[in-house]
């Protein structure tokens, strides 16, 4: 996994509430085999229509919006587990996700995938999605180190919240397994007393 | 001793360490796999060289991405085949038992494992699918995972969760006749909302909940995802008993005994607190359907669907994205309308039960000529179960043909597809845009309202 330290980039708006992981990749894309090549199908129902064409005011086609923080409306990843939502997202480019509330599961998911999910408060979210709208070059900064998201328009700063294993794991570019597998003698102590 | 809930009491008996500061890892007792969110995992296994720790532990069934007509002949998707073939080769190579086309122990996972006694109270169970949540149903912490995770558990039995916070659902009071457990279920998440567990590990309680028989409990437990939960669960008692004695992989003789007198420990202790308590009261729920494209826009069939002023100024966009895409007016009624297509089936509702219900709605009527109706059992076992039955020809009579059992229109990644446009009652979990393929309008219900559909072609109150 790569290592995440702080991000400073332009983002693209999503200003829609509870956007479900069917949306963010739809089931007939869940054929491969492989964790590649997600990315060009995030969102495809919204991005292309019947024919395979970019729908132009979806806003992954829009060339006003771009960088490598997406920002959605409240409840963002709901529904299915499937963990190619995060990889279409990562596959994509997107880095962090900002809202100001996430699925569980889609949490544990993207984070598993470098890809770090800031919740902020519903004022901070309206205010950014404003402050995008007034200046598609607005920018965020987020550090994950000190914890903290700046909307660079206002200046505004909020720190949010992640579990302290998580953030070292992405500070660092580890993930699970490499620690799970150091704890086998647990895991067999464990078997015998059960 | 401290009271402890029933979750409390699951968890603490499979912490193997707690992380500094960080998550808890927690022994899995049981992993179902099938054959779309694993293959990443297995490949990640090759990559580091790794075999998988615990094989026993760990039971596969295709079910996602399968044909439910012909299953006796190759797949025609040839990347649909690739990845049924892959989960073959990957039991195979990793010496795992596998149920695969065919089998008759083949079906949706969230079908089989109970089915064959594999889903026992006090487990911790795990598989790669949200609906994971419907093995709660026998007392036990059943959740789903993401692909990472999968392969955690394949290689090491364990994973990395932190502690959710524990929420009791009381209902009270008795379901009225004609009122089903899904329509308990979609009432609750109505009132819910789809993020309003979410944090939560929710246990159901209650004279209604106590009532339900293991088939409704299961549906309701299916559905705690949908509203965010982390999973549901509902405590053991003489129903989850009688359901299992005898089932295969259940412990038999010395070994039931002792197992029984444990899982008659395990539910809440008096005056345990769980960190929010809700109560409903389960008489006054109504059959209920879903008119929008999240499962939290439901309403009883009765009732009207809400006016814009009645919605959240900050949900507005998305209630209006909603009606759009269902063609529906704000504040019109929903009784009346009229469908195209009907789904039985599902881990939600694909269980022996949802036939027999559906069944003794359309015997002796006929199905509405314009309807396409899927009727796809859960599994092998309920399928042959039907036939057993005779529901099979009380269902032909009324014009309507079983397909082959598997996740089919739930998801539609096989050729289930509902077409663009085209409204469909489906007793599954999931309304959202596409769900049911490109455009497909999804109205989600229990087995009695999708049998009134299917006999009228309309949306009508299965009482009436
Ligand atoms: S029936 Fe639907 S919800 Fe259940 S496991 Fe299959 S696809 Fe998932």
């Amino acid at each position: 996994m790569e290592k995440f330290q702080t991000l400073t980039s332009t983002c693209v708006p999503l200003p829609i509430e509870n956007v479900d992981t069917d949306q963010i990749i739809p089931a007939r894309f869940l054929k491969a085999t492989t964790r590649e090549g997600f990315g060009n199908n995030l969102f495809a129902d919204w991005r292309y229509d019947k024919s395979g064409q970019p729908i132009n005011n979806f806003v992954l086609n829009n060339p006003t919006y771009s960088g490598q923080v997406l920002v959605a409306g409240k409840n963002f990843g709901s529904g299915s587990s499937r963990e190619h939502a995060a990889w279409a997202l990562a596959g994509y480019g997107f880095k962090v996700v900002v809202s100001s509330f996430f699925a569980d599961i889609f949490k544990g998911n993207a984070l598993n995938n470098g890809v770090l999910p800031v919740v902020v408060s519903d004022v901070f979210l309206l205010e950014l999605f404003a402050a995008i709208q007034v200046d598609p070059t607005t920018t965020i900064t987020v550090n994950l180190e000190q914890q903290t998201i700046c909307n660079n328009a206002s200046g505004v700063v909020e720190t949010f919240e992640i579990n302290p294993y998580k953030k070292e794991c992405l500070l660092h570019g580890l993930d699970d397994i490499d620690y799970l597998l150091s704890k086998k003698e647990a895991i067999e102590a464990w078997e015998k007393v059960h | 001793m401290t009271k402890r809930t029933l979750f409390d009491k699951i968890w603490d008996a499979h912490v193997v360490t707690a992380v500094p500061n960080g998550p808890t890892q927690l022994y899995i007792d049981r992993h179902y796999c099938h054959e779309v969110t694993s293959p990443q995992a297995f490949d990640g296994l090759r990559k580091r060289g790794l075999k998988v720790f615990r094989p026993e532990k760990t039971t596969l069934s295709p079910d996602h991405n399968i044909p439910t007509l012909l299953q006796d002949q190759p797949i025609k998707d040839l990347i649909s085949k690739h990845q049924v073939d892959t989960l073959t080769r990957n039991a195979n190579e990793f010496g795992l038992t596998m149920y695969g086309l065919g089998h008759s122990k083949n079906g949706i996972i969230h079908v089989i494992g109970p089915e064959n006694g594999l889903t026992l109270p006090g487990m911790t169970i795990v598989c790669g699918d949200s609906h994971t949540s419907t093995h709660g149903a026998f007392g036990s912490i059943a959740f789903g995972i993401g692909t990472s995770e999968v392969e955690m558990v394949l290689a090491s039995q364990c994973i990395l969760q932190p502690r959710p916070k524990t929420m009791r659902i009381t209902f009270n009071g008795k379901l009225k006749s004609g009122v089903t457990a899904k329509d308990l279920a979609l009432y609750m998440i109505s009132q819910l909302t789809t993020g309003g567990a979410t944090g939560y590990f929710v246990e159901y309680a209650g004279e209604a909940i106590r009532a339900l028989s293991m088939e409704e409990r299961m549906t309701v437990c299916n559905l705690s995802i949908e509203m965010g939960a982390r999973g549901g669960m509902i405590a053991p008692d003489e129903t989850t008993f009688a359901y299992m004695k005898g089932r295969e992989f259940v412990p038999k003789e010395e070994a039931w005994d002792k197992a029984l007198a444990y899982w008659k420990t395990l539910p809440t202790d008096e005056g345990a607190m769980f960190d929010r308590e809700i109560t409903f009261d389960a008489s006054a729920i109504e059959p209920m359907i879903t008119y929008g494209t999240n499962p939290g826009m439901g309403i009883s069939i009765h009732s009207s669907i809400p006016k814009l002023e009645e919605i959240d100024p900050a949900g507005r966009i998305s209630f209006e994205k909603a009606m759009t895409y269902m063609g529906f007016t704000p504040g019109e009624k929903i009784e009346g309308k009229s469908i195209d297509y009907v789904f039985l089936g599902s881990c939600t509702n694909g269980r022996i039960e949802d036939f027999r219900a559906f069944t003794s709605f359309v015997k002796g009527k006929k199905k509405a000529e314009h309807v396409i109706a899927w009727l796809v059992p859960g599994s092998w076992a309920v399928e042959k179960q039907i036939r057993a039955e005779g529901l099979d020809k009380i269902l032909e009579e009324a014009g309507f043909a079983l397909r082959q059992p598997g996740c089919s229109a739930c998801l539609a990644m096989n050729d289930d597809k509902v077409p663009a446009g085209k409204y469909a009652v489906s007793t599954s979990n999931r309304n959202f845009e596409g769900r049911q393929g490109p455009g497909a309008r999804t109205l989600l219900a229990g087995p009695l309202v999708a049998a009134a559909a299917a006999i009228t072609g309309k949306i009508t109150d299965p009482r009436q």
